[in-house]
């Protein structure tokens, strides 16, 4: 009686066992996922490929040191407005820098944190690095962290910072759409401008076609982005893709502003929905004492700008990833709602 | 195969250990915010979080997206968590995964909201509370406990004191419950927005600018609030003038408002305890700002008022806020307004809709009074406007609503 008992007990022991053993545990490392030759001068191996984005987000000036890495013999499907369907085992790699001075890049840069989206079965799973003083490699963290960072900007001031990475649960708040999280960047418009590679320089989508990394692209490749800050394009499209790249991760149906109604994804073109004579549903002190999110003619008297404007983190927009003003886009955003009707 | 029972008893423990749902405890002291929020992320679902009595220090937003975590404290007046020194977050905490109860603790002073929880299935606040704790500005953040786009959400003895919008708001959320809880010194008290089948029953409001607000607005994914039921609440001396910043919708709230009902249907007021608010006891109105929804019907409907007592309320008007009832009515405006507002079919006799339905209601040494302020033919014929205080035309049948039953299971 005793031994069969035992012989349940036994098995239910081992069950649960390897039931616990199973969680595939993301490396403490970053070295351990061996995607650099130099990973303290963001070289990598020739598996993992760097590229850029058209517009990316800004945070707080950092530069963003961006590669993908997908398993041996497989590529990812294009997409034009959508970010490439990647298969299961793809990395996206994100490493946060500052220049030491940002006149000389040569001087090198200070690593903070390298954040990973990999692809499992389930889906993406969101995971941060933080780099140690040495800057020797990174350890994962989940709870984020908080670095006070200063350095010489373009123009030779000294630049200070509070950069906060994120926690996981933080990642989420950006990158889930309708419950699932995704990578933000890597879409075809997004993708489809040139990129210095060792061997020369390419269009990213030719390149990554090239390589076998990508598949479905059409013949002719729909119309180089409007890059926000390029002044040959139009104010309009300027503001658009700013504003697309910058809010609608969170601005869009399905996002985590989805309650807002306020919604400013490229494809939108409801004024209403866009801002325009909206007034705040849930802004709180958000709102600046303004009417509307944006008011045709008038940036001063627009939230919208308000908030682009502030630094204080119960105002302020987007909500995580900023602590500065973006000096450059401010003027952007307010020529383009002086010259709305 | 001989095992002994030592063995036996061992292998037993770890597996029921790995099985039985576990318990976290976190004591206050330095590193508060990466001791919780490391808690938070690597919980287990049914796992509970207890925060030990004591004051936390948190400097950044926490939140929690595991499903049926509970993450609990020793009391709300023991456990608290201040933001006083908040850098970076839009909130205190934000809840985003399904099925999880926050109970016996404070969330105090945070930059922006307080507690806010977003598309959850299922969501308990049981004795928390969200606290402003130098009084009414309007540099406070905007709402105190905020679920938002949820359903099945339970709201039982909480405490909401001094939020710049709301104290207790549920927005564009779907079966509701607030009960047995306490705002005080908000712009709103307690406000549903956009929201359906809602019971708020046995709370008190007092001293905000408005006590309890059943509000639905335009443009947003979900709109259209119905059955809501606000019954057996005290909704008394809401004398906060109105704090929040401009160009919010309860920035429009007028000082000293009891219960408001804004374009909803099939609403019940009945059982409430309504006195010493300046402005109005009830008010029933429709949206009147601009706005471009086709989808939108900015219009009350089905609104359903009974067995209230109303005592002296309306004895000071907002003229800033409400200025057509102060233009309206003389030295005391009545215990019961409604706007009068709607469709212009009715307005020329048409077709017709019970908007306000009045069963009998008290009032202290007098009959109950109403208005409707008749607002239609003021704006489009103002020579033949008149306003219309015959309670006994608007004496109907009433209206009757299914009692709200969650699906989630705690």
């Amino acid at each position: 009686m005793v031994i069969k008992y035992s012989k349940f007990l036994f098995f239910l022991f081992l069950i649960t066992l390897i039931g616990s053993v199973s969680y595939a545990e993301p490396h403490k490392q970053l070295s351990d996922y061996n995607f650099f030759k130099d990973i303290k001068n963001q070289i990598p191996r020739d598996e993992t490929v760097p590229y850029k984005i058209a517009n990316p987000l800004f945070s707080d000036y950092s530069h963003k040191f961006r590669f993908v890495h997908m398993p041996l013999n497989t590529a990812a499907e294009y997409s034009y407005n959508n970010v490439f369907n990647f298969p299961v085992g793809t990395t996206i790699i994100k490493t946060f820098a500052y220049p030491i001075d940002e006149r000389n890049l040569d001087k090198g840069f200070l690593l903070l944190e390298t954040r990973l989206l990999i692809k499992n079965e389930n889906g993406w799973i969101p995971l941060s690095y933080i780099w140690n003083n040495e800057q020797t490699n990174a350890f994962l963290k989940y709870t984020g962290h908080t670095f006070n960072v200063s350095w010489i900007s373009s123009n030779g001031q000294e630049k200070y910072v509070r950069y906060r990475a994120p926690n996981v649960n933080q990642c989420k708040s950006c990158h889930e759409i309708n419950n699932k999280i995704q990578p933000i960047g890597p879409k075809g418009r997004n993708m489809n401008i040139n990129f210095v590679y060792p061997n020369g320089e390419a269009n990213q989508i030719d390149f990554w076609h090239d390589k076998s990394l990508l598949n479905n692209i059409p013949k002719l490749l729909k119309k180089n982005p409007t890059i926000w800050d390029d002044t040959k394009y139009e104010i309009n499209e300027r503001a658009r893709s700013y504003l697309d790249a910058n809010c609608a991760h969170c601005h869009q149906r399905g996002a985590s502003a989805s309650n807002s109604g306020f919604y400013l994804n490229i494809e939108e073109n409801n004024s209403s929905i866009l801002g325009i004579y909206k007034t705040p549903v849930a802004a709180g002190r958000g709102s600046g004492g303004l009417q509307y999110i944006i008011d045709p003619g008038k940036p001063a008297d627009s939230i919208l700008l308000y908030r682009m404007l502030s630094t204080d983190p119960g105002v302020m927009m987007p909500e995580l990833s900023r602590n500065l003003q973006h000096e450059e886009a401010i003027p952007l955003i307010r020529e383009w709602i002086n010259q709305l009707k | 195969m001989k095992i002994n029972k030592k063995i036996i008893y061992f292998m037993a423990f770890i597996f029921i250990s790995n099985f039985s749902y576990g318990k976290i405890i976190i004591e206050p002291g330095p590193n508060a915010y990466d001791r919780i929020q490391e808690a938070l992320i690597l919980a287990e679902p049914y796992e509970n979080i207890h925060l030990s009595s004591g004051y936390y220090e948190i400097e950044d937003g926490l939140s929690l997206d595991i499903d049926n975590v509970t993450l609990s404290g020793d009391g709300l007046d023991k456990t608290i968590l201040s933001f006083k020194n908040q850098k970076s977050g839009a909130e205190g905490l934000l809840v985003t995964s399904n099925g999880v109860t926050l109970s016996d603790f404070a969330v105090e002073d945070t930059i922006g909201d307080a507690i806010v929880v977003k598309k959850a299935n299922g969501i308990r606040f049981l004795r928390v509370r969200v606290e402003w704790t130098d009084g009414p500005k309007s540099s406070n953040g905007a709402y105190g406990l905020y679920p938002v786009e949820s359903k099945d959400v339970l709201i039982d003895s909480c405490i909401a004191i001094g939020a710049s919008d709301a104290g207790i708001y549920v927005g564009q959320s779907e079966r509701i419950k607030v009960i047995n809880s306490e705002a005080k010194f908000n712009v709103a008290g307690i406000e549903i927005e956009n929201s359906y089948f809602a019971e708020v029953t046995n709370n008190i409001a007092h001293h905000n600018t408005g006590g309890i607000l059943i509000f639905d607005l335009p443009n947003l994914p979900q709109q259209g609030g119905h059955d809501i039921l606000v019954k057996n609440n005290k909704v008394i001396n809401n004398d906060t003038p109105n704090f929040a910043p401009e160009g919010n919708i309860v920035g429009k709230t007028p000082n000293g408002t009891g219960i408001m009902v804004m374009a909803n249907e099939k609403v019940i007021l009945e059982e409430n305890y309504i006195s010493g608010n300046a402005t109005a006891g009830i008010l029933v109105v429709s949206y009147l700002d601009e706005y471009e929804d086709d989808n939108y019907n900015p219009l009350p409907n089905k609104i359903f008022i009974r067995n209230n007592q109303l005592n002296n309320n309306g004895f000071e008007v907002d003229k800033v806020r409400a200025e057509p009832i102060a233009l309206l009515t003389k030295n005391k405006a009545p215990e019961i307004i409604w706007d009068g507002v709607t469709s212009f079919p009715e307005w020329i006799g048409l077709s017709k809709q019970q908007r306000l339905i009045l069963g009998s209601n008290k009032t202290k040494d007098k009959k109950t009074d109403m208005i409707n302020l008749n607002l239609m033919t003021y704006a489009l014929l103002p020579w033949f406007h008149k306003i219309k205080e015959d309670y006994d035309d608007y004496i109907g049948e009433g209206i009757s609503l299914a009692e709200v039953n969650f699906k989630t299971k705690w």
